[in-house]
Formats: structure tokens, C-alpha cells, sequence
């Protein structure tokens, strides 16, 4: 069977949730090579996580002069393996970061690329969702390796036992390769909520929430449920939010089993971001707002009575 | 030193529109929606005015770069209206239908015409969504890429740049000696609205078109005979429905955690 292989996104030695999904994938076409860069890739348990979701190697590219630029060092660990071992595909998270070394890789290698894909299908067909949903594409790479870059929360991870053997793998950079240096990583978010393009729950506010503070009410009932936090545009050019919460045509795109809108009317631009997730919730004091016509259940009302209220069942009824 | 500046621009079917892929070749069914600005790269042009300005009288410049059919003039008036310098046109039935590979390849040539200090890019074109233009551009050049910036600081003479990229738990700050390729991110600033006065300079200001040939490529390697990947086949999905849609009367929250116990959810 033929090798595909797979860019890990961990951090520090746990593999971020997306890159169980991309194995999954990648043994349901071929046999997945896992590829790990930076500090904390040889961690035996990251490994051993690794194997469990079908890896039958493990490449790993542990120096910290791997991620002391952005991007295109791991474009060169992926070219170099590209090189060795003529994999049938390379699959990478549909991440800001992602998608970029997708593209460099692209070009660096002579291949094809496909961005955000929600699954795929026999012969390394991918699937896109597109145009808020509303349009399914089912495209191939016709020139080079297939480079597909595939959503976060798109499949469902299945655990199935790899050999996971690994690999070490050493990289020369080139001098460009580096050029773009990370003088330091500032950390805003509040810790403790899962990542928002991961999560399985999403409770997001809108210009209603009306105020930085009001995002509190959000929080609350995001944290109960278990849940990330997201906003609408209006919330983020407020500043009642940080941007990189923004969900949306230019923000990030979810697709979550529940997703609750507060205060959000449910513009075609915001619904470009949620509009396929799983079930959808909506809480607005406009009887007439559009994001009713997408929610399977809608609540007209004021969101400052309800969501207190709703986080309060929700602690009582877990228990 | 006097910096140019690239601001990179496209022309996009306004985003208030349903948007939709033609049967013919499946590409973008650009005539049913309003051409705009990819309203991302008003941030671009923002972006590369201020340098400018922070640059003083200096003869520093905005030259906006764009690819699109013979319309997408309208878009470089409008980029010139916001107080670029002047622009290229690349233009080329022969570029109908190019993919990101394809269109990074015909934006460098673009680049390769002119001298300039940084390149700036919107994140992502509100039509393609793929975010990986500037980074194919950067691969190209062999230049580094400070993307996803929400801040950009230009230190004129130690000739470099320093972005605050955007990260999922805060930011990176990433910073590379010049020629830079950067993207912004819409947090990054408020794009101004051109004056009259703009508006009507942008007329008189100089407008370069490029076609295939004069970027000396392939026409081959351009346009959808020469994409890289292709579509096999798309469907319309029916549009999502509404469910059950009720009005608080104090029980609102309730009937909600109802809902979701039902769904177990909870
Ligand atoms: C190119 C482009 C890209 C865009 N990208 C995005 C994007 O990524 N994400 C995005 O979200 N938007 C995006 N937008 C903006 C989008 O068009 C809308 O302006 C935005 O989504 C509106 O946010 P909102 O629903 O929070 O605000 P509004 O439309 O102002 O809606 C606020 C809602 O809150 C309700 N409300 C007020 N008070 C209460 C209360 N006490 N209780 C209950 N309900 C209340 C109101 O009834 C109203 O429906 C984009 C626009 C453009 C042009």
C-alpha cells in the first residue's frame, strides 16, 4: 500500500485532536507516515498516541530550528520526505499555518494543492463544502503529489493499530528557509477551552452580547457545556472579543455537532463559518433575524435572561 | 531610503451574494454577483498607504498589482481612489480559470517587472478562501513571508519588518530583513474611504497592463488547461432548513436544555 503522508500538529507532544482525524483519513486510503517537527517530536507517548491512530511511521524532526521560523522549515522537512520516500498523498490540517505550507509545499514540489477539504474519497478524490455549504466540489490534483489540506472536525477519528515505527529525520535549511524568525510567541487566550476549529461545541455572541463584559455570559455557558467561544464580526470590531475568534467568511470556519448564536443576526457572511454545523441554536430578541431560517432550535429573546439561565440547567442537569 | 510598496489586489464577486460554479467549466460564476475589492485587501492598501506615510515626503510609493479580466479596472481605480501611487494590470484571457499555483506564478513575474521593498497581501480573497497566494509568492521569490499580520512595523533603516501574527491563542512576532511578502488580517486597521479629490486623481494616475507574454510565461502553465488540480464534479446542496423556532415566555432556557437532552447533547 502506498504511503501518505501526514503533518502532525502537536504541542510540545500531544497531537492536537485534528491530526487523529487526518490518520484516519490517510489509513483509509494508504498506509500513514506520520510527520512530527519541532521540540517534544520524539516523545514516546506522542508516538505511542500516534501508532494508535494508524501511523506506521513516525517521522520525526525534533530541532528547535525547525520552529524558529515560520512555515517554510517544515516545507523542507516535507519536500525532503516528499523526495525519499514519493508518497500517494500529503495531508496537512486546514489551518492558517496549515494551509500555508500546503501552498509553499505546492510550489516547491511541482504539485497540485487543495484547501479545506471535508473528506476524501477513492482515488485521493477531495471533497470541499463551499460557499457556506451550499455547494459540495469534489476535485483531484492532476499534476505532481496530492497536497490536501483537510478541516478540522470534517472526520470522524477512528482508532486503528499502526506499526509506528520511527524515523528520525534530520533537515539542512536553506538560509531563506529560516528568514522569517519568530522573536517571541505571545499567549492571550485564556487557557482551559478547547480550540475553536476543533471543538465539538461552539457558543458564540454577537453584537448583542453588547460589551466586552457581556462576553462573560458566553464564556460561562461555553465553559459548562464544555465548549469553545466564538464571535461574530460585529463582536470582533467591537472589541467585545479577540479577532482570532471571529467565525465567518474571513474568520474561521467551524462545523461543530452544536453551535449556539447569541445575539448574532445570522448575515450571509457570518453563516459562511457555522452554517454546517451539526445542530444549531439560536437566541436573538428579533423574531425576524435570518439566522432563525438556519437554527433547528430558535429562541426569540433576550439572550442577558437566557443565557444565564441556560447555563444554570445545563451545571444542574450534568450533575 | 524612499520604500515602494505592492499592494496586491482582486477583484471578487461581492460577498452579500449567493455565490455558485458554472456548469461549463466550474469555475466561479463571477457575472451573477457585483464586482467589489476583495474587501481583505482594502486592509492591504491601508496598510501599504501608512508605511508610505510613516515614510514622510520621501518618494516612497503604492503601486497596486492585480490580476483580473478587462473589469477588474475598476477595482485599481478604486485602490488608486484610496491614494495608491499607480498600478499593473495583468491581463489575459489566456489567465481565465488559473489556479493559486498558476496565478502566484503570474503575480511574481508581475513583481519581477517593477523595484519594491515589501509586497502586501490581504489574508484570503473572500471568492477562493484558500489563503495561500502570499506564501506561493514568498516560495517563488526565495523571500520570507511575515503573514496573517495584525500589525506591521517597517524599520526603514535597518531595512527590515516586524509583524504580530495572528496565532489560534494570541501571536507570533515575526520579523525578516527586506524584500518582504506580507498578508493582513482585518483587524490590522480602518481602510479609508478615497475623497473626492482621490477619486479624481485616480483617473490621471498610471495604469501598466501585462499579458501573458509580457510576463514572459508559458501560456501552458497559466489559466484552467494549466491548473494543477481540477474539478470532477459539483452539486448544489439543498439550502439548510429552520427547525423549531419558539418565544421565551421565561422558559426559554429550559426548553433549550430540553432540546439538547433530546439531541443528547447533554
Ligand atoms: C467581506 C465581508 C466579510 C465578512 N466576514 C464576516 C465574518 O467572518 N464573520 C461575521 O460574523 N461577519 C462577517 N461579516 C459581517 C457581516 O456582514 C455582519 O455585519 C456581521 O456578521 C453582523 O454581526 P452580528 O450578527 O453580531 O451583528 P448584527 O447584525 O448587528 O446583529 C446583532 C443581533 O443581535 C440581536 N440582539 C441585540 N440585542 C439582543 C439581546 N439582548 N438578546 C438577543 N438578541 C439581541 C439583534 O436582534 C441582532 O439580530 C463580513 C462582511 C463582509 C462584507
Amino acid at each position: 500500500m502506498s504511503e501518505i503522508l501526514v503533518l502532525v500538529e502537536h504541542d510540545g507532544g500531544a497531537a492536537k485532536k485534528v491530526s487523529h482525524e487526518l490518520l484516519t483519513l490517510a489509513s483509509r486510503h494508504g498506509e500513514p507516515g506520520a510527520v512530527v517537527v519541532g521540540p517534544g517530536a520524539d516523545d514516546a507517548g506522542l508516538a505511542a498516541d500516534l501508532a494508535r491512530f494508524g501511523a506506521a511511521r513516525i517521522y520525526t524532526a525534533p530541532d528547535a530550528a525547525l520552529v524558529s521560523a515560520i512555515v517554510a522549515p517544515k516545507v523542507a522537512v516535507l519536500a525532503q520526505l516528499m523526495a525519499e520516500r514519493s508518497p500517494a498523498a500529503v495531508l496537512i490540517a486546514s489551518t492558517a499555518e496549515g494551509k500555508e505550507i500546503a501552498g509553499r509545499l505546492a510550489v516547491r514540489t511541482g504539485s497540485g494543492v487543495i484547501t479545506d477539504a471535508v473528506d476524501i474519497d477513492a482515488g485521493l478524490t477531495a471533497v470541499q463544502s463551499v460557499f457556506g455549504g451550499s455547494t459540495v466540489v469534489r476535485s483531484r490534483v492532476t499534476t505532481g503529489t496530492p497536497i490536501v489540506t483537510v478541516r478540522p472536525n470534517a472526520t470522524a477519528q477512528q482508532e486503528s493499530a499502526g506499526a509506528g515505527e520511527v524515523v528520525a529525520v534530520s533537515v539542512e535549511l536553506a538560509a531563506t528557509d529560516t528568514a522569517a524568525a519568530v522573536v517571541e510567541h505571545v499567549v492571550q487566550a485564556k487557557g482551559g477551552r478547547p480550540e475553536l476549529a476543533e471543538a465539538a461545541i461552539v457558543v458564540s455572541g454577537g453584537r448583542g452580547v453588547g460589551s466586552a463584559e457581556g462576553f462573560d455570559l458566553v464564556e460561562r455557558l461555553a465553559d459548562a457545556l464544555g465548549g469553545a467561544v466564538g464571535a461574530s464580526r460585529a463582536a470582533t470590531d467591537a472589541g467585545f472579543y479577540p479577532h482570532q475568534y471571529q467565525v465567518g467568511q474571513t474568520g474561521k470556519t467551524v462545523s461543530p455537532q452544536l453551535y449556539i448564536a447569541l445575539g448574532i443576526s445570522g448575515a450571509i457572511q457570518h453563516r459562511a463559518g457555522m452554517q454546517t454545523s451539526k445542530t444549531i441554536v439560536a437566541v436573538n430578541k428579533d423574531a425576524e433575524a435570518p439566522i432563525f431560517d438556519l437554527a433547528d432550535f430558535g429562541v426569540v429573546g433576550d439572550l442577558f435572561a437566557i443565557a444565564p439561565q441556560l447555563t444554570e440547567q445545563v451545571e444542574s442537569r450534568k450533575g | 531610503m524612499p520604500l515602494t510598496i505592492v499592494a496586491c489586489v482582486k477583484q471578487v464577486p461581492d460577498s452579500w451574494a449567493e455565490k455558485r460554479l458554472l456548469d461549463i467549466d466550474s469555475t466561479l460564476d463571477r457575472e451573477s454577483a457585483d464586482p467589489v475589492l476583495n474587501e481583505l485587501d482594502e486592509y492591504a492598501i491601508e496598510e501599504a498607504l501608512r508605511i508610505r506615510e510613516a515614510q514622510g515626503e520621501d518618494g516612497s510609493e503604492v503601486v497596486v498589482l492585480c490580476m483580473g479580466p478587462e473589469r477588474a479596472t475598476d477595482t485599481i481605480r478604486k485602490a488608486l481612489s484610496m491614494g495608491a501611487d499607480r498600478a499593473i494590470h495583468v491581463v489575459d484571457d489566456q489567465l481565465h480559470g488559473s489556479d493559486a499555483v498558476a496565478t502566484s506564478a503570474a503575480l511574481t513575474r508581475a513583481l519581477g517587472t517593477t523595484q519594491w521593498d515589501l509586497a502586501v497581501f490581504g489574508s484570503e480573497s473572500t471568492d477562493a478562501r484558500m489563503s495561500v497566494v502570499p506564501a506561493m509568492v514568498a516560495e517563488r521569490l526565495a523571500l520570507p513571508q511575515l503573514t496573517f499580520a495584525q500589525k506591521v512595523e517597517v524599520d526603514t533603516a535597518g531595512r527590515s519588518a516586524t509583524v504580530h501574527r495572528q496565532t489560534d491563542d494570541g501571536y507570533d512576532i515575526v520579523s525578516a530583513a527586506l524584500p518582504v511578502v506580507i498578508s493582513v488580517v482585518e483587524k490590522i486597521n480602518e481602510p479609508r474611504y478615497p475623497s473626492f479629490k482621490n477619486i479624481m486623481a485616480a483617473k490621471k494616475k498610471p495604469l501598466e497592463t501585462l499579458d501573458v507574454a509580457a510576463l514572459g510565461l508559458d501560456p501552458a502553465e497559466v489559466g484552467l488547461a494549466g491548473a494543477w488540480s481540477a474539478v470532477e464534479a459539483f452539486e448544489q446542496r439543498p439550502p439548510r432548513q429552520g427547525g423549531v423556532k419558539i418565544t421565551d415566555e421565561g422558559d426559554g432556557a429550559t426548553k433549550i436544555a430540553d432540546y439538547l437532552v433530546g439531541q443528547k447533547m447533554l
